[in-house]
């Protein structure tokens, strides 16, 4: 039990990672400081491959020291740095509370290989491909994002909530109410399936969840096959006690066998402090481990088709965010989008679509809630993915947090003047759903709203003005569409530019009229 | 409105009011009584910086204890609609704000609250414009108003197309109430002040747009009369209001109007503005309704050059 210590090791720094993920996914104070999402998320396996698919920068290259290190050690990924593995290792230590489920509770599992190579081929094809929602699916941070974001984050809201409205009647208002904005249920029921799935897993079997399912837990097992240290068995002093393998979550540990399938190690060390002989080692690999050759198992066939029953339930399922509350019919013209509006950063919407795994990072810091995982709305390839949706809110003209939390750089870092000039779609005018048309009175709640007065109230009908559109100034925030007050339609909303354009800046006329010497009255 | 709806909010009022009634701090928003001690109707001081010509126009108007007496909760309710810098004015002058707290405990205040329902993100409006910082640094809370859970509905009798709409709360459970506009053209009331600003203090401002609003504007002010406007008209945005794009739609002029009578104060900003109090809409509308005197040859006013 020389290297015990490597298990507390891995607690403490997983637990400490963890919460600091978790609270990037939860801040709704905007109180973490830009700059630590990039430094958290550096290592994040997936989004890092992505960054460097995406943009090829520098930021890019944390996956490939994570290669490096499971190379030497193993795959340290899963246990210090993965997310949602942690998260299953948290629900493991829950469960261990219970007595049903005991401490020294596994066995050995058979590696389910061709199951687990599917899975990575799913991945490497949508990698290749450019068809990102079908690695939104299986990255275990974007899959742990998605549960952070639209079931935790929730939940500690309405906790704050709670908390606010009773401090609230003590006249204090340090913790302020945060309204939630509707969400789709079909992304709701994503989450809530994975959060299931691997609580399931996880409580039952341990990590089975990363060794047959987590095509980054397949891709790193494969390196660990070449990893310089290993945990492995002295056979000359082994007594056979079996304690390792009733504690390895992985259920790599074949004690009849004699034998470690470090290919599935999670680097847990669970092992290393169990053994009353020493005789599970971290070392040198002294000799290559003969793999065994087992069949393919029969096992678990259920889960994956629960897994597809679900998609297809979910891509059947209607739409019920609806885009009305209320019921006032003086816009009857079904103005509806064609195009999409993708963030400030992605550039154009296949640019987002393909770099994007919907993490929902950006969901969860967007200061205005203008970010929204869409459902349809890129069509079916961008699932998910975060959309502008101007129901929710609009485009702060001053903000470019998006881009700066973006861990995967499908939303690139703008600085803010141009940002400020990037056109990410143009607003389009429907004159027969304006108040002013239809009612005959003074509205301009959108020219009110616009930061460039790309929107703005010219002369109509006697005293009435009624909104223009510039389209050359205007930059697509959305603040004319979330203002007009018209239902169930809008009388002005965003249409998408497939290809984000470069906006005029407004112009700046000095004035020079003279302020009157005396009073005017 | 549904019948059944109309009933179930009729009750909800009615037992807010008598709930409010019987606290008692509350019956003053039924008074609405005109503080007939003032020595003019209207104050208007020019050519000097915000917090002196205030100090003016307050001392003119015999001091704050003509409006906040010892021991009373005041709301200070600036324009912090939008997310810009106070060189922009598309926001009350923070140091104005800061100033009128300050007058507000010298006069023996309890608590001192600001807020408004921004139409940019609340706290971005409320730390960028600067309001948040000068308001705390004079010892005021700063509150938030982002939500529809700090809001209660209100019947106003007097509104031709408002009758009822949600209010801040604070409005309702606090002693005095002063306004604190910013002087700015606008897109389709052509000037917002006084009775626009009041768009802060409630929540469905949707409901406005949809039913005319400038006799929307005109009938919420038949609602609470503020004890006090004071309106910051020393960076006036003439063009690109309300919000602006650039510090090319400001003139300066200098002034700060302070009035208890919303209708007089607007009418008299729409002046310095260059305009008739006639060309705004809602000023005639809410004069119709006996908010107050929309002429000012009617009104005993003291000019005052710094």
């Amino acid at each position: 039990m020389k290297l015990a210590v490597l298990k507390k090791l891995r607690v403490v720094f997983s637990v400490l990672y963890f919460l600091l993920i978790l609270t990037l996914f939860i801040d709704f104070t905007d109180f973490i400081p830009e700059k630590l999402y990039d430094s958290v998320l550096f290592l994040q396996f997936v989004p890092s491959l992505l960054t460097l698919v995406n943009l090829f920068t520098i930021a890019g290259i944390g996956f490939l020291i994570i290669i490096i290190l499971n190379i030497l050690f193993g795959r340290v990924y899963c246990s210090f740095i993965c997310p949602l593995g942690i998260l299953q290792d948290i629900f493991s230590y829950i469960s261990k509370k219970f007595r049903r489920f005991k401490k020294y509770r596994y066995t050995y599992i058979k590696p389910f290989r061709w199951l687990r190579y599917s899975f990575l081929g799913i991945f490497v094809i949508g990698l290749i491909s450019g068809v990102t929602v079908l690695i939104s699916f299986l990255d275990p941070y974007s899959i742990f994002g998605r549960i952070a974001s639209g079931l935790i984050r929730p939940g500690v809201i309405e906790g704050n909530n709670l908390l606010a409205s009773v401090l609230q009647k003590f006249d204090i208002y340090t913790f302020y109410v945060v309204d939630l904005k509707p969400q789709h249920w079909q992304v709701i029921i994503v989450s809530v399936f994975f959060l299931l799935l691997i609580l399931l897993f996880s409580v039952f079997k341990g990590r089975l969840y990363c060794n047959t399912i987590c095509p980054v837990g397949t891709l790193l097992g494969f390196f660990s096959r070449f990893s310089v240290f290993k945990i492995h068995i002295n056979k000359n002093t082994c007594t056979s006690c079996k304690l390792c393998e009733r504690v390895c979550k992985a259920g790599c540990i074949n004690i009849p066998e004699q034998n470690v399938e470090f290919d599935r190690c999670v680097n847990c060390f669970n092992c290393l402090t169990v053994c009353p002989v020493d005789s599970i080692q971290y070392s040198f690999e002294k000799k290559k481990i003969k793999q065994k050759n087992t069949q393919p198992s029969e096992q678990n066939p259920n889960n994956r088709r629960q897994f597809f029953a679900l998609l297809a339930l979910i891509f059947t399922a209607g739409k019920t965010r609806s885009q009305n509350i209320e019921v006032h019919d003086t816009a009857t013209f079904p103005a509806k989008r064609t195009v999409a509006v993708s963030p400030p950063g992605s550039a154009s919407i296949e640019h987002f679509n393909s770099g994007c795994t919907a993490c929902h990072l950006c969901v969860s810091a967007c200061p205005t809630h203008v970010l929204q995982p869409a459902y349809t709305d890129y069509g079916l390839i961008g699932f998910m993915q975060p959309v502008m949706d101007n129901h929710a809110g609009f485009c702060n003209f001053d903000c470019i947090k998006c881009g700066e939390v973006c861990p995967t750089g499908a939303i690139r870092l703008l600085d803010l003047e141009t940002k400020r000039q990037t056109q990410i779609g143009i607003a389009q005018f429907v004159k027969q759903n304006c108040i002013v048309e239809t009612e005959g009175t003074n509205c301009g709640a959108c020219a009110e709203h616009c930061p460039t007065k790309a929107v703005r109230m010219v002369p109509y009908h006697g005293s009435l003005v009624i909104p223009e559109v510039t389209d050359d100034i205007c930059i697509g925030c959305g603040a004319c569409e979330y203002a007009c007050p018209t239902t169930p339609y809008k009388a002005i909303y965003v249409e998408g530019n497939v290809t984000h354009q470069w906006a005029q800046k407004p112009e700046e006329l000095e004035q020079e009229r003279e302020v009157e010497d005396d009073f005017p009255f | 409105m549904k019948r059944r709806d109309f009933i179930i909010k009729s009750i909800n009022a009615g037992i807010f009011t008598g709930a409010a009634l019987s606290v008692g701090g509350f019956g003053k928003i039924f008074a609405n009584t005109v503080n007939s001690s003032l020595p003019y109707d209207l104050v208007a001081v020019r050519d000097g910086e915000p917090d002196l010509m205030l100090d003016k126009a307050l001392k003119a108007m015999g001091g704050i204890q003509n409006f906040v007496k010892k021991g009373q909760t005041v709301v200070v309710k600036p324009n912090i609609g939008w997310d810009v810098p106070p060189e922009r004015a598309a926001d009350t002058n923070p140091l104005l704000v800061n100033r009128i707290i300050t007058h507000c405990f010298t006069a023996g205040a309890k608590e001192v609250y600001v807020f408004d329902n921004t139409c940019d993100k609340w706290s971005a409006c409320y730390k960028n414009s600067g309001i948040e910082k000068a308001a705390k640094d004079a010892g005021a809370k700063v509150v938030p108003a982002h939500s529809e859970s700090y809001y209660q509905s209100v019947e106003i009798p007097k509104g031709k197309n408002l009758k009822n709409a949600k209010v801040h709360e604070l409005i309702l459970s606090s002693d005095v109430f002063i306004n604190v506009p910013v002087l700015k053209n606008h897109g389709s009331a052509r000037i917002t002040v006084a009775m626009k600003n009041l768009m802060g203090i409630v929540w469905d401002r949707r409901y406005w747009h949809r039913n005319n609003l400038n006799q929307c504007i005109a009938d919420f002010a038949t609602y609470r009369k503020p004890d006090l406007n004071i309106i910051d008209a020393y960076q006036v945005m003439t063009k690109n209001g309300p919000r602006g794009t650039s510090t090319a739609d400001l003139i300066k002029m200098k002034y700060l109007i302070v009035s208890n009578d919303m209708v007089a104060a607007d009418a008299a900003a729409a002046k310095v503005f260059g305009i008739e109090p006639q060309d705004a809409e809602y000023i005639p509308l809410a004069n119709q309704l006996g908010v107050g005197q929309i002429d000012l040859s009617k009104l005993n006013i003291n000019r005052i050059r710094v």
